[in-house]
């Protein structure tokens, strides 16, 4: 410390540059930061979720035969969308009981959308029977683009928010000088060292996996962020191609022949691949072109067993199921970006890696949530007068509200509308959404207009009571109430019934917790006392 | 006038940092993801490379430039790594 200050005449030192850094970077952005922490920690459970949202759809008793399933959906999407250059499909897996299609439409006129999507029984081939929704990949999706604006606006936003994070990370470690042995130092009932010292806790106890999720988050969407490298290197098309083949199996519809001719088996082809990447390991099926005689197929593997993203897959000629090309590897660059790519998105993990996952993002979570009540919580202490905020004082303490427990409540009205909401309902699954954030926005609205303390224990309190009461509605509504799915041995509906549980006990704990705080309003500290008291703020 | 010219060097030093660290720290980043092209290696590793890294790049110019002691040495210290990776970047775009 000594010879920082002396290097600096205004006695300011390294510590307190990256700590004043660290708290106003986590400010800025931590209301967007905690909403994508959150989304993006469900996330972890999407496939489970979007079960859960389709409840028409049988649970899964084990993953189908993928060679037939793949020629099943093959033969409903070729009736379907005759002449498309280009369809492609996520076979059943075991978190999966539909397969996810989407293709291009033949001859879409511009301006329109060029792009179709739909879900499939593996059972029959047929569209699926289930309500309208986006399932869990709503919160997917809004973790990184957010919603009612452009994707890439979406996206830009949330590469911003995660480079603040980046920078929040480090310097928060600079800031945190006895990093290790504060991780055993826990003061309970302290106020504001108690936030201080659950910070540090959750910070520290996560941090490889902190700094590892925000940094491979923005290397997933990196050629949006820093195109000009592919700007200046790659100049042809070939360049292009050969670029596009580091990072996807999706194969690119060239030019069609003409000349009709149908495509040849594509179960063949799949039984190819399942010899080579095991019987459920097989990922996506995509179809160039077909019905021309031109057709290309890639069976590509899947994301499980591997710790990659980076494509591997089989390519062949569609009209007569030879197989062209085995792509199984890629340059030391792209490897290396598919593995950070695959410790995003975790896909690769088994049940207790994937638990892992979730709890640690959790953990996550809550260090920016605790960071961002800090804020608060440091500076009433040292308001002139407490009942009378300044206005800064007064946004970061709603804001807190609305984006903390307002977002629990919200994620909550959103699984609630999913089962209220009837099925004949018009952009059904659109009104899904419109829900989260009606009931998002109510929340900011309770927040401001409530006192502070009352707002958060009320909107702590609906959350829990949403969450526990979720199952129940479930019962209510659905053939599939939580008895039902234990003597079935359906995990996934048993499971989120537990969750719903689990879930709402943690917000009842916190609510009660805050309920029970008395805020200790002294005066601001004297300035006698700031060797030790600039010590833990320096921490902070 | 005067509180505007006091104002302006009160706040100014920090409003220039924090250009530095947004703008100037994403050209650096920008400018390293090229000059990455420069390296001995095939054109689309060199492109990948140069944007894993350039995240990096940024997060650590950020960092430098709130940690050193004027807003002046901020941008130097930038200006005096881009100098280099300016000359790797022209040779090749």
């Amino acid at each position: 410390m000594t010879t920082d200050q002396q290097a600096r005449p205004d006695g300011r030192g390294l510590r307190q540059s990256m700590s004043d850094l660290h708290t106003w970077v986590g400010l800025l952005l931590g209301w967007v930061l905690y909403a994508m922490f959150l989304t993006g920690t469900v996330s972890y459970f999407k496939d489970e979720l979007s079960q859960w949202m389709r409840p028409e759809l049988p649970a899964q008793s084990g993953v189908p035969d993928q060679a037939v399933v793949a020629q099943r959906v093959a033969d409903e999407l070729v009736a379907l969308v005759p002449g498309s250059p280009q369809w492609s499909l996520r076979l059943p897996d075991a978190r999966n009981n539909s397969v996810y299609a989407f293709w291009r439409t033949a001859g879409a006129a511009p301006g329109q959308r060029g792009f179709g999507e739909g879900n499939f029984d593996p059972a029959t081939g047929q569209t699926v029977s289930s309500r309208a929704t986006l399932g869990g990949d709503f919160f997917y999706r809004f973790h990184f683009q957010f919603h009612y604006m452009p994707v890439v606006w979406g996206r830009w936003i949330a590469g911003v928010a995660a480079m603040f994070m980046l920078v929040a990370i480090v310097s928060g470690v600079i800031t945190h000088k006895k990093i290790f042995v504060d991780f055993f130092t826990f003061r309970w009932g302290k106020g504001q060292r108690s936030w201080l010292d659950a910070h540090n806790a959750l910070s520290v106890f996560g941090l490889p996996f902190h700094a590892m999720i925000t940094y491979t988050g923005l290397v997933t969407l990196m050629a949006l962020y820093m195109p000009w490298g592919q700007q200046a290197g790659i100049k042809t098309a070939a360049d292009r191609q050969q670029l596009n083949a580091e990072l996807s199996a999706f194969i690119q519809p060239g030019k069609p022949s003409g000349e009709k001719a149908p495509l040849a088996s594509i179960e063949d082809m799949v039984r190819h691949a399942q010899e080579r990447w095991g019987r459920d390991g097989v990922g996506r099926v995509t179809a160039t072109h077909p019905g021309d005689a031109a057709a290309r197929v890639a069976v590509a593997r899947g994301d499980g067993g591997r710790v990659s993203m980076s494509p591997q897959y089989l390519e062949f000629e569609g009209t007569t199921g030879k197989l062209l090309a085995v792509h199984e590897g890629v340059g030391p660059a792209a490897e290396t970006r598919g593995v950070l790519y695959a410790l995003h998105l975790g896909r690769f993990s088994d049940l207790v890696t994937r638990w892992l996952y979730f709890l640690v993002s959790l953990a996550g979570t809550a260090m920016v949530g605790t960071g961002l009540v800090m804020w608060t919580v440091k500076r009433r202490q040292k308001l002139p007068d407490p009942a009378r905020p300044h206005v800064g004082f007064h946004v970061v303490e709603r804001l807190n509200i609305a984006s903390i427990a307002g977002l629990s409540v919200a994620m909550a009205a959103f699984l609630w509308a999913n089962r209220l909401l009837p099925e004949t309902l018009a952009e059904r699954a659109n009104w899904e959404i419109h829900s989260f954030f009606i009931v998002w926005a109510l929340t900011l609205l309770h927040g401001v207009l409530r006192p502070a303390k009352k707002a958060w224990v009320e909107q702590l309190w609906l959350a829990a009571a949403l969450l526990a009461l979720l199952p129940m509605l479930n019962a209510a509504t659905t053939q599939r109430p939580f008895w039902r799915s234990l003597a079935d041995g359906d995990w996934v509906f048993v499971g989120m019934d537990l969750m719903c549980w689990a879930l709402a006990a943690l917000h009842a704990v916190l609510a009660l917790r805050t309920l029970r705080h008395q805020p200790k309003t002294r005066p601001a500290r004297k300035t006698v006392n700031k060797p030790a008291g600039g010590a833990v703020l320096r921490e902070g | 006038m005067t509180s505007v010219a006091g104002r302006v060097r009160r706040f100014g030093p920090l409003v220039s940092r924090i250009a530095a660290a947004l703008f100037g720290g994403y050209a650096l980043a920008a400018l390293a993801s090229v000059a990455v092209l420069a390296l001995p290696m095939s054109t689309p590793q060199a492109v990948l490379t140069g944007e894993m890294a350039s995240f990096l790049v940024y997060a650590a110019a950020v960092l430098w430039v709130f940690a050193v002691r004027s807003a002046l040495r901020a941008w130097a210290g930038l200006l005096v790594v881009a100098a280099p990776l300016l000359l790797a970047a022209w040779s090749v775009w």
